[in-house]
């Protein structure tokens, strides 16, 4: 029987559950003895000249070793934009702020310790004189703001289509035309591990020797490519170790200007150097993600019937532009998602504001575009008073086996969206919940039920700008029966160690459990594209099933020549991992034993042919307390079709992850800032991490829909949930307070800003006073 | 400071600093790192470890108030090589991914179990709620549990006496 589609326990389990993960902080190797301490005092204010940095009292305070300020950086140039064409090349990041400081939390000046208590306290004696400028909080100010880097001559950081250049003729023919400006708002990826880095140096250091970093990542090639950079060196000479990752989210991917300071430490002091930063650091200086100010208009046919749909974006960047200004090209991507819109048409500006720098989080773009769309589709239903399940349905695109070109150059691989979504209302018992809503309503209930639907479609794996996806690996087996596996993938809980090990054991007939897999190690693996996008399995997957099959043709040859008789003959039996000749089983020779006089080893590369395209449909269920304002999510019911799964217990554990944190974002989850760009929610206690009280079990229906992509007939995945709750839930409060008078609810959708919205409702504001918090909404009968 | 205390069964002495917060004495010290630090303000429970018996978060415990007590990590629930029938029930039911909340997580549910051994989907819930996981959704923690009650009460694995 085949393992593929088991429910495999995860390998990697007993030791996380006993001795714990060993991440970045925990590891002990005996290049990092006598490791040094870096601690790194961040501005207090969002924008400032640095008129001094004072840092004699800190530099005899006890355990001190030294301090660095921007003005001992000599040699290292500013952190390059990561996408260059797309961003403005002169908003570059030095490593440590030399004139001007741009963001609350960006680094200033490095404290060095013996100990790490030491250097909190040392941190607090370092005295920096700051001159005010005004800061650029909010990124509808920015376009006509200072430049926040006056060569820049602007604040836009890049700019994606031209909504100058939009079809006046788009909406002819609407019947209904509705708009709006919604906020998708900024969040914090928030992994349970923050940040953190040790450096070691090679003895021939100055003989321009090599450096070892370990640092948290979700691609170990990227990071040693943005570490080698920032230093100044050639990639060749630094070596990347990627201990356990306790979670990334999108927002560990290559590396931070803090990294590379930590091992530019220990180069200056000939000593190894560690640091891992606090959670109040976390929430400022690591990137952000979403933060997009999105305008939409959708136009239609009373009979539910969408013509026109329309996207334009605001992209926060932060302070500085990282992969957060280039987010709105895959929103862009994504506009019309699942449906058929006859017109459709898009168009971006990403600004800079004196804010952490926005980067990818889970979806990363994508559920950006789901949310809008999902808001226009539930605007207009409620326009024209028709069903959101009945919009969707008369909208969504007919399933479809070959290959479907949207207006934006995405092509869907395959998809039937309106199964998807039938199966998701079926296993949420739709019209019981209808009924029940119109029973509450009817008794005008306090609490009242609330229905939220999405539709969506998303991109996974796709390529780069070198060529089509592709990823590699390498598998080889031992003598002693044992396998290792490579990976150029990078895993951070999504359980590679276990998935990958049941598709080389399919094929080579050896046990899960004998089976090694690493990664993160850029000696040992000097390519790879990390884990991201929800790429990991379809191509990382395919790699080694494809390396695995190549390694049994290799031993195959061999065990002719062992066993003299032709390759052809040859049978491989899985259950004793063993070629047997057809028709003579005293005739066979072991696998591993092929091993014994060469090594048995094979590296692949898998290419697929383009990016997958996951789909699902969710329905959240919640209760709005009409009084207070609470909504209380009561049932999450989804249908994620990724086509096949290979492990389903770990691809339910993807969904169920993805689902709490978009969920969490449309309800809880905001990163808020005070008119002068200071950070209101830099702690757990303050930013509201979602706990176990505030979800509920989730009810998961099943759809798998293989691609021809790849082998495996596998889809990404890892960022579904977020992709898909995000608006559901959204829809589901503004549901259940729609009969009301309320159209829309920004997220998060607090207990405020649901009773302002419904006291708005009731006493609509008088013309001119509308409160911008509630966004603008226009619509008008255009017949 | 002079401390006395008993981690994981072995009787433990030291002199530490008075500020020394009982996370980094056992990470640091005694190089029992299954306990993590991930914030600053007690919220998120990665720390979690068991005094006398009772779930304690241990960024907000001072080791000298440690002294004289029994301190119980994820590495000491069961035997080397073992895992304890909580342990075991998050593997099970794929209660972890990332790892870097579950040891926390792990005690905190012995430390719930232990005053309740029966509880319901809401209790659980409501008793881990000052552990905060990222990668789960909860979903699959909450199941992790519930199982480990139904194993430990009807005795159906073969339990491992842990360090309570």
């Amino acid at each position: 029987m085949s393992i593929l589609g088991t429910r495999v326990l995860r390998t990697e389990d007993p030791g996380f559950l006993t001795r714990g993960g060993v991440y970045t902080d925990d590891v002990e190797d005996e290049r990092l003895a006598g490791a040094c301490h870096v601690f790194f005092v961040r501005s207090p204010v969002a924008h400032a000249v640095i008129r001094s940095v004072d840092v004699s009292a800190a530099r005899e305070a006890p355990g001190v070793i030294a301090v660095f300020t921007g003005a001992d950086l000599t040699g290292l140039p500013a952190l390059p934009p990561p996408v260059p064409g797309m961003i403005n090349d002169l908003m570059n990041q030095p490593l440590l702020a030399r004139d001007v400081v741009r963001f609350v939390g960006e680094p200033v000046a490095m404290v060095v310790t013996q100990d790490p208590y030491q250097g909190e306290d040392a941190a607090e004696l370092v005295d920096a004189d700051y001159d005010l400028l005004p800061p650029v909080v909010d990124m509808s100010a920015a376009t006509a703001a200072d430049p926040i880097f006056p060569d820049a001559h602007t604040n836009v950081a890049a700019s994606f289509g031209d909504a100058d250049q939009f079809d006046p003729a788009l909406f002819d023919g609407c019947e209904t035309i509705v708009t709006r400006t919604i906020e998708n708002q900024r969040v914090a990826p928030a992994p349970m591990e923050t940040r953190a880095a040790a450096a070691a140096w090679g003895e021939d250091k100055d003989a321009g020797g090599r450096l070892t970093a370990w640092i948290p990542n979700q691609g170990a090639q990227g990071t040693r490519a943005v570490v080698a950079s920032m230093l100044g060196i050639d990639p060749a000479s630094v070596r990347i170790i990627t201990p356990d990752v306790g979670g990334a989210f999108g927002a560990k991917f290559g590396a931070d200007p803090e990294h590379g300071l930590v091992c530019w430490v220990a180069r200056q002091l000939g000593r190894p150097a560690r640091w891992a930063e606090t959670r109040a650091e976390n929430m400022v200086a690591m990137t952000h993600g979403r933060a997009q100010r999105q305008t939409i208009t959708i136009g239609g046919r009373r009979d539910g019937t969408v013509l026109a749909y329309r996207l334009e974006i605001l992209q926060d960047s932060g302070a500085y532009p990282k992969f957060g200004a280039i987010l709105p090209s895959l929103t862009i991507l994504m506009t019309p998602g699942p449906y058929s819109f006859p017109r459709a048409e898009a168009a971006a500006v990403s600004v800079l504001t004196n804010t952490t720098p926005v980067g990818a989080y889970r979806g990363a773009g994508r559920p950006e575009a789901t949310a809008a769309v999902e808001r226009a589709i539930d605007l207009f239903a409620a326009e024209i008073g028709m069903d959101p399940a009945d919009v969707r349905r008369k909208n969504l695109l007919p399933a479809f086996t070959e290959p479907h070109t949207t207006a934006f150059g995405a092509v869907y691989d395959s998809g039937d969206y309106t199964t998807a979504l039938d199966k998701a209302l079926a296993a949420a018992g739709y019209q019981d919940l209808r009924d029940e809503q119109a029973k509450r309503r009817a008794n005008g209930d306090v609490v009242q039920l609330g229905i939220g639907l999405a539709s969506y479609v998303e991109i996974t794996g796709s390529g780069s700008e070198a060529g089509r996806p592709q990823e590699n690996a390498t598998v080889e087996v031992h003598p002693d029966g044992s396998a290792t596996i490579l990976t150029g993938t990078s895993p951070h809980g999504q359980g590679h160690s276990t998935v990958w090990a049941m598709l080389a054991s399919e094929e080579l007939g050896i046990p899960v459990d004998k089976i090694t897999v690493k990664w993160g190690d850029t000696d040992l693996i000097p390519q790879g594209g990390g884990t991201g996008g929800s790429r990991s399995l379809q191509q990382g997957g395919a790699a080694v099933q494809q390396a695995s099959q190549e390694l049994l043709e290799e031993a195959r040859q061999r065990a002719a020549g062992e066993l003299e008789a032709n390759p052809a003959d040859l049978v491989f039996d899985i259950g004793s991992s063993a070629f047997t000749v057809a028709g003579d089983p005293d005739a066979s020779v072991p696998l591993a034993r092929l091993a014994e006089t060469e090594r048995l080893v094979v590296r692949s590369v898998f290419s697929a042919p383009g990016a997958t395209f996951p789909f699902g449909a969710h329905v959240a269920v919640v209760e709005v307390d009409t009084e207070t304002g609470k909504a209380v999510l009561r049932r999450m019911v989804t249908v994620d079709d990724a086509g096949t799964l290979v492990n389903p217990l770990l691809a339910e554990g993807q969904r169920h992850g993805g689902i709490a944190q978009g969920a969490a974002q449309a309800f809880l989850e905001e990163v808020v800032y005070d008119a002068d760009g200071n950070p209101l929610t830099t702690t757990f206690a303050d930013y509201p991490f979602l706990s176990a009280t505030e979800v509920p079990s989730f009810e998961l229906a099943d759809m798998a829909t293989p691609t021809t992509y790849n082998p495996l007939g596998a889809k990404g995945i890892g960022e579904a949930g977020t992709i898909g709750a995000t608006p559901a839930v959204q829809n589901a409060v503004v549901d259940a307070v729609s009969h009301l008078g309320v159209r829309h609810i920004d997220m998060p959708t607090s207990p405020q800003r649901v009773w302002r919205a419904l006291r708005e409702a009731a006493a609509p504001p008088a013309a001119g006073t509308a409160a911008p918090a509630a966004g603008t909404s226009e619509s008008r009968d255009a017949q | 400071m002079k401390v006395r205390l008993t981690v994981n069964g072995q009787d433990r002495s030291d002199d530490v600093e008075p500020r020394l917060l009982l996370v980094h004495y056992l990470r640091q010290h005694l190089g029992l790192r299954a306990a993590n630090v991930g914030c600053d303000t007690t919220s998120c429970g990665a720390c979690t470890v068991l005094l006398n018996g009772k779930s304690v978060k241990s960024c907000t415990v001072l080791t000298v108030q440690a002294s004289g007590q029994e301190v119980t990590t994820a590495e000491g629930l069961a035997p080397e090589g073992d895992l304890h029938p909580v342990q075991r029930a998050f593997r099970a039911e794929h209660g972890l991914q990332c790892g870097f909340c579950t040891p926390g997580m792990v005690m905190a549910a012995t430390g719930l179990l232990a005053e309740n051994p029966h509880p319901t989907e809401e209790e659980v819930r409501a008793g881990l709620e000052g552990n905060f996981c990222r990668c789960t959704g909860y979903h699959n923690i909450v199941r992790a549990v519930l199982t480990a009650a139904g194993t430990m009460s009807t005795g159906a694995t073969t339990s491992t006496e842990s360090a309570q």
